[in-house]
């Protein structure tokens, strides 16, 4: 059996070429306008993650596999969440630690142990 | 006909289910050489997310005031200072490839050899501009004192050796990326794959979509951030 393969209009691509930009230009957007705090972050994350999923599920061809390879794909994928907590967990940790032995200035020379 | 191979008559999780218990093949329909692309990606996405996590500990237990990104990847431009043009510029060059990427493959199941061979080009010529504005991004950077050990912005020290690694290991991908292209282009026109289908231009695609996919996350963590 000769694969068909993943056939599409080609006017989904296009639409999804333009959303693309108009995603890029409201990331640079937010920049320009001067977002700040949570706002930017917001803004920066939602279009980041519009332009990732349109990228994976068009251009990729994503939306149109069968379940058994979309969830081999993203399933290990959302574990990396996990290795991003588990880091942001132990950053606050490092960071602590940081402050305590080095104070403000992070090349200040750490302080002998405290003995009494 | 496509289509009906990729349907699911069943539900989602009976379909994976069926597919995942059955003999042989798991992922029907998808040509081995996809299958396999997709299992490279998903191992290049735990690289680039490792990367990225590292990125996110280093900003979060460093001590030291991070650079402002608008001021340091700032373009003088007629005697004006314009925040990020290079990356806006380096960002829609890149979205643009993977248009011209997307509309190869569906020229190649259309059987258009000849669209598939210029689009592929183009694809190439456009990550090839994009490695070329990379190399001027670092060597600005550098001119400027921002070396990969230490900057001369009174900032964090760690800022160079994360950026020139993560944003360097994705040109890297480019790079190998433009070579790939440039040679199943020429081999689709050599008439290569006119028998066995043109499965690999979709595959190609696939890596060269991942590659902007991975492009996505360095601009909104490194550039915007």
């Amino acid at each position: 059996m000769a694969s068909q393969g993943q056939q599409h209009p080609i006017k989904v691509y296009f639409l999804v070429w333009f959303l693309l930009f108009v995603f890029s230009a409201g990331s640079y957007y937010v920049d320009i306008a001067g977002f700040e705090g949570m706002a930017r972050w917001f803004l920066i994350l939602v279009f980041m993650l519009l332009k990732a999923g349109f990228i994976v599920a068009v251009f990729m061809h994503m939306k149109w596999e069968r379940p058994a390879l979309i969830l081999a794909i993203l399933l290990p994928t959302l574990f990396l969440l996990v290795l991003m907590y588990l880091m942001a967990f132990e950053a606050d940790y490092a960071y602590a630690t940081r402050v305590l032995y080095f104070g403000a200035d992070p090349n200040a020379v750490a302080l002998p142990p405290v003995t009494h | 006909m496509a289509e009906a191979t990729n349907q699911n008559p069943q539900g989602a999780i009976e379909s994976t289910v069926v597919d995942w218990s059955s003999d042989q093949t798991v992922f029907k329909g998808v040509p081995w050489g996809k299958a396999m692309m997709w299992i490279f990606l998903l191992s290049d996405t735990f690289i680039f997310t490792c990367f990225l996590v590292s990125y996110m500990t280093i900003r979060m237990t460093t001590g030291a005031p991070w650079p402002e990104p608008s001021l340091v990847f700032g373009l003088t431009v007629f005697g004006m200072n314009v925040p990020l043009l290079l990356i806006a510029i380096m960002t829609f060059i890149l979205i643009t490839s993977s248009g011209t990427m997307a509309l190869a493959v569906n020229m190649g199941y259309r059987g258009n050899k000849n669209g598939v061979f210029w689009l592929m080009l183009a694809t190439a010529l456009l990550g090839l501009s994009f490695v070329g504005m990379q190399a001027f991004e670092w060597s600005k950077l550098i001119s400027e004192g921002i070396y990969a050990w230490e900057n001369q912005m009174e900032a964090a020290p760690q800022f160079g050796s994360i950026f020139f690694m993560v944003t360097g290991f994705h040109g890297l991908h480019v790079s190998a990326g433009v070579a790939y292209l440039a040679i199943i282009a020429f081999r689709v026109r050599m008439g290569k794959y006119d028998k066995k289908g043109y499965d690999i231009v979709e595959i190609t695609g696939l890596y060269w979509h991942f590659v902007d996919l991975v492009w996505v996350f360095i601009f909104a963590f490194f550039y915007l951030w």
